[in-house]
């Protein structure tokens, strides 16, 4: 994990030091919200529907145990004692008291972290695989780039006021877990021809309003010419992207009234000024990074009793066959804990259940922890034989829900019991959609199935998408929910159609249940999953299902 | 009174807390939505909005909310501010609590 070195430590301590006067120039009345607000969201302070909300940047989704706790304890002393995992990698605190957040900022430099750049016109946080340095189809270990977008980005002096927010994914394997095609830039691992690895560079995605799946500027980048490319695109849009209206701003938006050709052009010439100016300084820099993030030193041992424990328990079993991934060495595996409970708030965890978390990392874990997009926290490397363990625990705070990828792994964003911009609820719809299948003890026979909730046309909970997306409208003053089919968040990421007219807040869960019951009669087999009939079928056997009085009236 | 002036309520979050408040007739903020002011002409609105926003070392986001009377007091009519005025629906936190225990 990347160490702060003297540089870092100080700019964070002096960011801090300036906001804790800024705070207290506040509450004296020197200044006005109008100058404070964006101070403020500077640091990651944003104002929500009850109380002020933090934002604390975890980046690129890497924590040890270390940062946990102390995320555990910052979550009991000045908030109430739980913290929300979003899609962003990120942590939020619902409850922070404005004169308290101060203190909260530097118990966060304690262990090096920060919510500088979590909001505002900037490079937000770098997000990656959850599953880096540890997944078994990865081609490299994609952080020490994401640390070095991450240093770069900081504090840019060029890129404090870009024309909107910018956000890059980046992926060290083929097979995309960060949705890096729903970014402005998304970096995808590949190998060219000769063997030799580099990015596919993605352009111009997006959610949110104009949802749009991002472009490939360029099909094979050199790994060496990465930043030096960034920088070309970022800059190309600092100058390109349009300040005249909010919702044009990002540089979807650009791409597309601009033409790919048009940005490959600008960047391709701005690309080779900057490279020479970087004069390989970048990729020092990155190799110096590199050290930080050498795989652990695995252990050697046998691992015979993780079958014996398989073969005999049931329970064990079933949370293994879903929430274990496949290691890059054969004696591990890497574990999804699944902070979807039924029933409880997607990406909720108590202070109780992250000290357990960071407990596991470092006696089973080679101290290492991830955050997903998904809103889950995985403990990338730990032996096979340890696994028996490890759920045990897991099981006693009730992390051991065994549901990953299933119909129940919803993600919803905060939505209206939170978020000021939110139309509707999401929560509330996410937890009954679990339930509800729990109760039909269908989740395991349905199998693969990603539902993802917004309250908002912002589109956090990216449902465009989700296999179903579902997204909470303000219609006439009642929450209505709209249902869009056939989204991907991977590697041949599409958008999502829209099903029909929406439902209304007590009808959104019936009309999930009609569609998944729907596919499970349309269904070749149980192997194709909903997505694959989706692909296979079309939309129309699919609203069929969900708007069974149309049928009839149409026939009629 | 204005033809279809719809009754509000002056409404804001508090400063340091962030907790949801609202100006009553007089000129507190209470934590309460049925304690608020039930603002029932456009030139009132405007009055007390003003003043409202004037309180910028008190309050943040000063807006006009819909509201309705009632036995017991103004209620909210969106369902955004019926939220607001009760807290989240996912844990017993923020007003709904802390009016629980009083
Ligand atoms: S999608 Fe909308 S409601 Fe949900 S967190 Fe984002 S802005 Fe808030």
């Amino acid at each position: 994990m990347y160490k702060y070195n003297d540089f870092d430590s100080a700019f964070v301590a002096s960011r801090n030091a300036q906001f804790r006067s800024q705070v207290e120039r506040r509450v004296d009345g020197s200044l006005t919200e109008d100058e404070f607000k964006p101070l403020r969201l500077m640091n990651g302070l944003y104002l929500q529907l009850h109380a002020y909300m933090l934002r604390v940047a975890i980046p690129y989704g890497t924590l040890n145990g270390a940062r946990m706790r102390k995320l555990a304890e910052i979550a009991d002393r000045w908030d109430k004692g739980y913290g929300h995992f979003t899609t962003r990698q990120n942590i939020q605190y619902n409850w922070p008291i404005l004169s308290d957040v101060p203190d909260m900022l530097d118990a966060l430099a304690e262990v090096e972290m920060h919510a500088i750049q979590t909001s505002g016109n900037t490079i937000r946080n770098v997000t990656s695989d959850h599953f880096a340095g540890a997944a078994a189809d990865e081609i490299e270990d994609p952080r020490p780039v994401a640390e070095l977008l991450r240093q770069w980005s900081t504090d840019h002096p060029e890129f404090q006021f870009l024309p909107r927010k910018f956000k890059i994914a980046v992926t060290g394997s083929p097979n995309d877990r960060a949705v890096t095609k729903a970014h402005d830039i998304g970096l995808r691992m590949v190998r060219n021809d000769a063997g030799e690895p580099g990015f596919e560079v993605i352009v111009g995605g997006g959610l949110g309003r104009t949802p749009m799946v991002g472009k490939v500027l360029t099909p094979f980048l050199p790994k060496a010419d990465l930043l030096p490319y960034c920088e070309a695109i970022v800059s190309v849009y600092n100058l390109l992207g349009r300040r005249d209206n909010k919702y044009k701003a990002r540089i979807k938006i650009t791409v597309h009234e601009n033409g790919l050709d048009k940005i490959r052009e600008l960047v391709e010439a701005r690309f080779k000024t900057l490279r020479a100016e970087f004069a390989g300084n970048d990729q020092k820099l990155l190799a110096e990074i590199e050290e930080h993030f050498a795989a652990p030193a695995y252990k050697s041992a046998p691992a015979d009793a993780y079958q014996a424990y398989y073969d005999a328990d049931p329970v064990f079993r079933s949370w293994a066959d879903t929430n274990l991934d496949a290691h890059k060495n054969d004696d591990y595996a890497i574990v999804t804990v699944s902070i979807k409970a039924h029933g409880q708030t997607p990406g909720d965890a108590s202070s109780d259940q992250m000290r357990v978390m960071a407990d596991l990392a470092e006696q089973y874990g080679h101290d290492e922890l991830r955050i997903s997009h998904q809103q889950n926290v995985i403990l990338p490397h730990v032996h096979k034989s340890d696994l028996p363990a490890v759920h045990e625990a897991l099981k006693a705070v009730g992390l051991a829900t065994a549901n990953l990828g299933l119909i129940s792994d919803i993600i919803a964003c905060p939505g209206m019991d939170y978020c000021a911009l939110a139309t509707a609820r999401s929560i509330p719809v996410a937890q009954q959609i679990a339930i509800r299948f729990d109760e039909l003890k269908l989740e395991h026979d349905i199998g693969e199935l990603q539902i993802k909730i917004s309250g908002c046309i912002n589109a956090c909970g990216h449902h465009h998408v989700g296999h179903i997306g579902i997204l909470g409208l303000d219609r006439a003053g009642v929450e209505n929910y709209q249902i869009t089919l056939g989204g991907d968040a991977t590697e041949t990421a599409a958008i999502g159609e829209r099903a029909g007219p929406g439902f209304a807040y007590d009808e959104i869960v019936p009309a999930i249940e009609r569609l998944v019951l729907g596919y499970l009669d349309l269904r070749n087999d149980a192997e194709e999953t909903f997505i694959e009939a989706y692909q296979r079928l079309g939309a129309e056997p699919f609203k069929a299902v969900l708007y069974p009085d149309d049928r009839k009236r149409n026939a009629a | 009174m204005s033809r279809t002036f719809k009754p509000k309520v002056v409404t804001a979050n508090a400063l340091i807390e962030g907790d949801v408040v609202y100006l009553t007739a007089d000129d507190r903020w209470t934590r309460t939505h049925a304690e608020a002011e039930l603002i029932t002409t456009e030139e009132r609105a405007a009055i007390r909005l003003s003043f409202g926003e004037a309180q910028d070392g008190i309050v943040v986001g000063v807006y006009l909310a819909d509201a309705i009377a009632s036995e017991n007091g103004p209620q909210p009519i969106h369902f955004r501010e019926e939220f607001r005025a009760v807290g989240p629906s996912n844990y017993n936190h923020g007003k709904q609590a802390e009016q629980a225990n009083v």
